[in-house]
């Protein structure tokens, strides 16, 4: 290994160490060690700064980069939980979460399957919290992910019933047992009316310091979407849901229609003018493509 | 001087850094500025709102891509997927020449968001400029490489930052983006003369000086972007458009984000400068 990659190491190891619960730098490493010794060992002190204070310099600003980006990207699940409860949370996700991407925005795509396997952060609202993280999580992804050229609406009555069709990437699906989608904008808009538009660190100040907001118990099915860039939750009929589900798995258009009325409630006799009236409103929207149109080049 | 063939032969003026606050000012007042300075990774997306407002400022202003995850000094490998997106951005704004920071902040994959200072060693001079012509060659445009702001210095380090620049930029074959600012912050955080740094550079590599803001604690120094521009900072400046000549100045304001006139206003200031120096022969001294 190269110096370069050795002293790299070191320091990345050294910046990314979690801070203390005063959010200094910890005085000692998880093996007992001492973390002065370690950065007198490669970083200069100065007449000013001993090295561990010029680490600690870097070591803070790494992490309240990372705080302040998760916040932002999750203040419903604040909402949820209690910011003492999220302050918890947030250093547990991100100490075993680093990023992995060139882009802060994807500091949260492990969230929900993390919640998942540590319910206790989120106790005893878990199922709420992991709810609202998807929808979260689904909303950063509606807001900026590929409009692909959309199926024409006069292509749909020309498919044959074994022609594979697929979702477009910026209609994120969620079935949740909570109404998650309202107390998100309810959120939102409390933050929007105190007058947040200044900045984001005054955003988050002020979602800080509101009530916490839980949703109510209610099973919906949500699309999220985008539309005219701006980032929309659009209830959904459970047959909706499940139509849109099989698209998003690249399923035929037989096997989604199939899909669609496995379970449902609505008489035979009424089917085809529901599944008339969904696919006007998908080719309207322009939310079905081809699934050739998904794959990277 | 300030054509040359590090900016594409370009003789852009002061622009502004392209700032999600300033978004509909721009947009419905159409205010006259040089040039917007983006950040590449902004942008590097697959849809949505930033590319349909980029793509409105592109269709009346002049745009150039700054960069902050490259990472040209990091010890990893290039990101494919980092350059493949990077490529397509050029495509879309045609930036005359692109900069990201002469640093590093990843490590096996992992990301720090960071801009941290190298070694200034002879093995991470070559390493970086090896990256650098490597990403040149992929994106086919010119590069220019920033200067960081830093608040510690290795023991392996075997010389100044400003002669481990010089070393980078020419076995890259690269310009510089010279951050006057940055110069400053560090000049006061490793106590050196700041004029020696600045009368160091190659000027004729310079495709485009930063200025901005900063912050002083009690100890140290911090990069904040979020003041006007101080004095010392403007004499480093003056000083280095003496040396360079009338270069494409960029203001970075980035927290506590004031107006868009009251950032213009300070960004224009440089005018001065730069009109000086127009109107007199260039003085490239040590």
């Amino acid at each position: 290994m190269s110096s370069l990659a050795q002293l790299q190491r070191q320091m990345a190891t050294a910046v990314m160490r979690p801070l203390t619960r005063s959010e200094t730098t910890r005085q000692r490493d998880a093996n007992g060690r001492s973390v002065a010794a370690e950065a007198d060992s490669f970083i200069k002190p100065n007449d000013r700064l001993s090295s561990f204070e010029r680490l600690e310099i870097y070591n803070r600003q790494y992490w309240f980069r990372l705080f302040s980006s998760f916040e932002e990207d999750f203040p419903g699940l604040r909402s949820i939980v209690g910011s003492r409860r999220f302050n918890r949370l947030m250093r547990a996700y991100l100490e075993t979460n680093p990023s992995r991407s060139f882009t802060l925005r994807n500091l949260g795509s492990s969230i929900v399957p993390w919640l998942q396997q540590n319910p206790q952060y989120a106790e005893p609202h878990t199922e709420s919290a992991i709810a609202m993280a998807a929808l979260e999580w689904a909303h950063i992804e509606a807001f900026d992910n590929a409009r692909l050229p959309p199926l024409a609406p006069d292509a749909i009555a020309s498919l044959g019933d074994e022609t594979q069709l697929a979702l477009q990437p910026f209609v994120r699906l969620i079935a949740s047992p909570y109404a998650v989608d309202d107390a998100l904008i309810a959120i939102k808009d409390n933050a929007h009316a105190a007058g947040t538009q200044a900045s984001n660190a005054v955003t988050l100040h002020l979602v800080r310091r509101n009530r916490s907001r839980r949703p109510k118990r209610e099973q919906i099915h949500l699309a999220v979407h985008r539309h005219e860039d701006t980032v929309y939750y659009k209830r959904l009929a459970f047959e909706d849901y499940q139509l849109l589900r099989a698209f998003e798995a690249n399923a035929t258009l037989s096997d989604a229609i199939d899909a669609a009325f496995l379970d449902s409630s609505i008489a035979e006799a009424d089917r085809p003018a529901h599944l008339q009236s969904a696919f006007q409103y998908l080719m309207q929207m322009g939310w079905l493509c081809l699934p050739s149109a998904t794959e990277q080049p | 001087m300030p054509a040359n063939r590090f900016n594409g032969f370009t003789d852009y003026g002061v622009g502004i850094g392209l700032r999600v606050p300033h978004y509909q000012h721009i947009l419905e007042k159409k205010p006259v500025v040089d040039w917007f300075e983006i950040i590449s990774e902004n942008y590097m997306i697959d849809g949505g709102r930033p590319l349909t407002i980029l793509d409105s400022i592109l269709d009346q202003y002049r745009v150039v891509q700054h960069g902050v995850s490259m990472y040209f000094g990091s010890a990893d490998k290039l990101s494919r997927e980092h350059l493949r997106r990077l490529k397509d951005l050029v495509r879309r704004t045609n930036t005359p020449w692109l900069s990201d920071h002469l640093c590093w902040g990843s490590v096996d994959g992992t990301y720090t968001h960071d801009l941290l200072p190298m070694p200034y060693t002879f093995e991470a001079a070559k390493i970086t400029a090896e990256k650098i012509r490597q990403v040149q060659d992929f994106l086919e445009i010119p590069i220019a490489v920033e200067n960081v702001s830093s608040y510690a210095e290795y023991h392996l380090s075997e010389m100044t930052e400003w002669e481990f620049l010089n070393e980078v930029v020419e076995q890259a074959d690269c310009g510089i983006l010279l951050d006057v600012n940055n110069i400053y912050v560090s000049s006061q955080n490793h106590s050196f003369d700041p004029h020696t740094y600045v009368n160091a550079v190659p000027a004729e590599r310079v495709a485009q000086i930063h200025i901005a803001g900063h912050s002083k604690f009690e100890k140290y120094i911090l990069d904040t972007h979020d003041h006007p521009v101080l004095d010392p900072v403007w004499k480093l400046y003056a000083r280095a458009i003496e040396r360079c000549g009338p270069t494409a100045t960029l203001l970075e304001w980035d927290d506590r984000i004031p107006s868009f006139d009251e950032v213009h206003a300070e960004a224009l200031k440089a005018t001065r400068y730069l009109d000086a120096a127009a109107q007199s022969p260039l003085a490239v001294t040590a």
